[in-house]
């Protein structure tokens, strides 16, 4: 089995670990071998969030500069942050609702121009998928599900071996029951909103 | 139930390398277990905790290392399995004990973690605690995935117990913070009272006794060499002319390396996985057959040594390298790409490096560090202290919490830092090696944990100290674990003390203590002032639970506010560096959505522009 490596950047907060848990489940119950590793040192204090998924036949769950088939990211300045993750080929999906920088709001730092990120990204990468996914998880019903619109998105382009029923039913049972009806929404929001892209 | 309670043997379950550790020990009956929280290790306590609140396993949160290392051995000697769970540099605060502990032994099966942290992602240091196997003669032994994490922890106290010995767990960031698919196996019954036969003559460590049980020690070694040398955690896999050492999370790199570079029928590779006592006759016979050997570890070059010296003893002249120019390095932790690059260079495979995005005409993405919660009180106290001491030259020593991310500027509120506690006993020295005023922080973990002798130490040789210990309630960075002088009832939970910082401060005989309330800015201030006026040691404690807890228990009763048109934009306001704040449009402005009603930034404002941002009601 091909191994697909999915890294996923966030800012603390925006349920980064909640989207790779459901990942990982959902290859659990698709009988997929799968590695994952996290990195949230001082989550809760708006820091940076990065997560790996790595799907299929390999041991190591992190993933090396330039090794990412797919880039996930909940914030476009992270995406843009985590770029060297990627290479010519690398499936680039992102929110484009940015969360500034405290640095930024306090005007000792100047946030990436949301277009030039993305011409650069497309230009350097092999596909990328951007749009607002802060918009469709509150069209959803609740901003917190960001997460999920963007793993709508990631299971859309079938570039990760499950199939949205397999993430649907983690959603379903595993993510908080006052919530799962808004998460499945976003999902299968997300998961239009990238095939329209 | 918990899940990691669940008695379901050959079910699969995803699982955090933690809490696979925290399994294996209920799988292996474990039936007393103690920790102080240190990441990356803290989720392997917490499950303990919260399977102790629906079964007889005991745990606790002890005041520090030393105090959890002791209260297992107890156990361990009276025949209960115990484990004592810490980050690497906890260890060092539980090395007094361990030391001693391995002349002394255990009756029950212990096991010590000790979770490294390459790369020190939330530590001080990245030392490597498989030297404390080589210090203390205690047997170490170290998994390379999730799923052997969990099966380690049942390995290690059947290990202990054939040699009546503790044994250390030890691993790094990536297999406490991996998760996957574990599958679960048998629990064994706990055994959960235990007896105390007395022994002092093994047990009292007077001289005469240690110099006998010291030659025990030694025998167990050799035994435990034994056991080593057949250990299934020392896998060698392939025949290939060309050796590869390695351990922990690097065999998992290795592995990948060999398949991604298609060289399986040329090398053989060691994953030792019970790194202390090595197994040396192992060690001899794999390098026999190898033209070339590499050694792929993190951190110091423990077993490319040991190697060296094996392949000397049997006067093997075969290159065997691993630190250096060109291969690895001490330095922080290992990627699969690196081990790849390094493997090819070394044996001579021609390889081609993937190709990353080139980045160089990217902008420049506005950085992100992890700042203090708005609302946190800290910030408080930092501004009242920095006013409180303006025009004075001051040394901030600081300690290890939030609270420690106050060294990022605007605050710039810290100054020296080496370790837990270490607030206290680098503030009484600065104090006598210069003629500043040195105000030291520290929060209230760890004032338990190691910041009292120090403050002993001021109180006796008569430092010229100011003391602030920022009381929030609870340990808050490690994700709010319980300390002695939390209040357990706000967590539903009965049968414990509290200890009150004031009172054991003024115990202690501390000349002069005052108690602020940080959101209170002016008093704040001026108590601070008179505080630091004071010659001799002078105790502040700032009080104000922790507002990300709060938040979590439903007690965060704070308003948000909002700058009015008053502000004449002096942005004063913005020197306490609050997250609620922004700039649009030149304006400064709050994020309602983040603000916590603190009103310090009210407090502030010389204009008196920040207003809640809805107006009181008027009581009706
Ligand atoms: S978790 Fe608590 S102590 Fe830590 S920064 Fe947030 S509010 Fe402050």
């Amino acid at each position: 089995m091909d191994t697909t490596r999915v890294i996923i950047v966030a800012v603390g907060g925006q349920g980064n670990l909640l989207a790779s848990k459901v990942l990982g489940e959902a290859a659990l119950l698709a009988n997929i071998p799968i590695h994952m590793s996290e990195i949230h040192g001082m989550a809760q204090r708006g820091g940076v969030v990065e997560s790996t998924v790595i799907f299929g036949e390999a041991d190591s769950a992190i993933i090396s500069d330039g090794e990412a088939d797919v880039l996930m990211g909940f914030e476009p300045s992270e995406t843009l942050r985590a770029l060297n993750k990627c290479n010519a080929k690398t499936l680039v999906i992102t929110n484009l609702s940015p969360l500034m920088p405290f640095t930024v709001n306090i005007g000792k730092g100047v946030y990436p121009n949301l277009k030039l990120l993305q011409d650069l990204i497309r230009k350097k990468t092999g596909k990328l998928i951007a749009f607002n996914a802060t918009n469709i998880a509150k069209e959803a019903g609740s901003i917190m599900a960001v997460n999920m619109v963007l793993l709508g998105a990631l299971i859309q382009t079938s570039t990760v071996p499950l199939t949205a029923d397999h993430v649907k039913t983690i959603i379903r049972s595993k993510t908080k029951k006052a919530f799962s009806d808004i998460n499945l929404k976003a999902f299968e929001l997300g998961f239009s909103a990238a095939a329209r892209i | 139930m918990h899940k990691l309670l669940t008695d379901r043997a050959g079910e699969k379950m995803l699982l955090l390398g933690n809490e696979a550790i925290a399994r294996g020990a209920i799988e292996a009956g474990v039936a007393f277990t103690s920790t102080y929280p240190g990441t990356p290790s803290s989720e392997v306590s917490l499950s303990f905790f919260q399977m102790s609140q629906e079964s007889d396993l005991y745990f606790e949160y002890s005041t520090n290392e030393k105090v959890a290392l002791e209260v297992a051995a107890a156990a361990a000697n009276c025949g209960l399995r115990s484990m004592a769970v810490m980050k690497h540099v906890g260890l060092n605060v539980a090395a007094d004990p361990l030391m001693t502990l391995a002349y002394v032994g255990v009756k029950g099966g212990m096991v010590v973690l000790t979770a490294d942290d390459p790369f020190m992602f939330s530590s001080q240091n990245e030392q490597d605690n498989r030297y404390y196997g080589k210090l203390s003669g205690l047997s170490v032994i170290e998994p390379s995935s999730v799923q052997e994490a969990k099966e380690l922890v049942f390995y290690a106290f059947e290990v202990s117990e054939q040699l009546q010995e503790p044994v250390i767990l030890r691993t790094t960031t990536r297999i406490n913070h991996s998760t996957a698919v574990v599958t679960l196996g048998p629990i064994r019954p706990r055994v959960v009272k235990g007896e105390f036969k007395k022994d002092p003559l093994n047990l009292v460590t007077v001289p005469a006794v240690s110099r006998k049980l010291h030659v025990k020690l030694l025998k167990n070694i050799e035994k435990a060499r034994t056991i080593s040398e057949t250990s299934p955690l020392n896998i060698l896999e392939g025949d290939g002319a060309w050796g590869i050492v390695c351990n922990g999370i690097s065999h998992a790199y290795v592995k990948d390396a060999v398949k991604d570079l298609d060289i399986s029928r040329k090398v053989r590779i060691l994953r030792i996985g019970f790194s202390h006592p090595m197994p040396g006759s192992w060690i001899k016979q794999f390098l026999k057959g190898c033209q070339k050997v590499l050694v792929v570890e993190e951190g110091e070059p423990y077993m490319e040594e040991a190697v060296k010296a094996f392949a000397q003893e049997d006067g093997n002249c075969v290159k065997i390298r691993g630190k250096g120019e060109g291969l690895f390095s001490p330095l922080y932790e290992f990627d699969p790409g690196m081990v790849r690059e390094r493997i090819a260079k070394y044996f001579g495979i021609p390889y081609q490096k993937p190709v990353s995005v080139d980045v160089s005409d990217a902008p420049e993405v506005p950085d992100r560090p992890p700042t203090l919660c708005a609302g946190c009180s800290h910030r408080a106290t930092y501004y009242a202290v920095k006013k409180a001491a303006e025009g004075i030259k001051t040394i901030y020593p600081t300690d290890i919490g939030c609270y420690t991310l106050g060294v990022l500027p605007p605050l710039s509120m810290a100054d020296f830092l080496l370790c837990m506690g270490s607030s206290t006993g680098t503030g009484g020295g600065f104090s006598k090696a210069t003629d500043r005023k040195v105000i030291s922080f520290i929060g209230d973990s760890t004032f338990f944990h190691s910041g009292i002798p120090g403050l002993i130490n001021a109180i006796f040789n008569n430092h010229n100290l100011t003391l602030v210990i920022l009381n929030n309630g609870i340990t808050a960075m490690t994700g709010h674990q319980p300390h002695p002088g939390a209040d357990m009832s706000l967590l539903n939970l009965s049968g414990y003390g509290r200890l009150d910082i004031e009172n054991v401060v003024k115990g202690l005989g501390v000349p002069f203590v005052t108690k602020i309330k940080p959101y209170k800015v002016n008093k704040s201030i001026e108590a601070i002032r008179e505080a630091v006026r004071f010659k001799g040691v002078s105790v502040v404690i700032s009080e104000e639970m922790c507002v990300l807890y709060a938040k979590s228990l439903g007690l965060a009763k704070g308003k948000p506010f909002r700058v009015t048109e008053k502000c004449k934009n002096h942005r004063d306001c913005l020197t306490i560096a609050c997250p609620a704040f922004f700039i649009w449009e030149g304006k400064v402005n709050i994020d309602p959505t983040l603000c916590t009603g603190c009103a310090v930034c009210a407090q502030i404002c010389p204009e008196n522009a920040i207003m809640p941002l809805k107006a009181k009601k008027n009581s009706a």
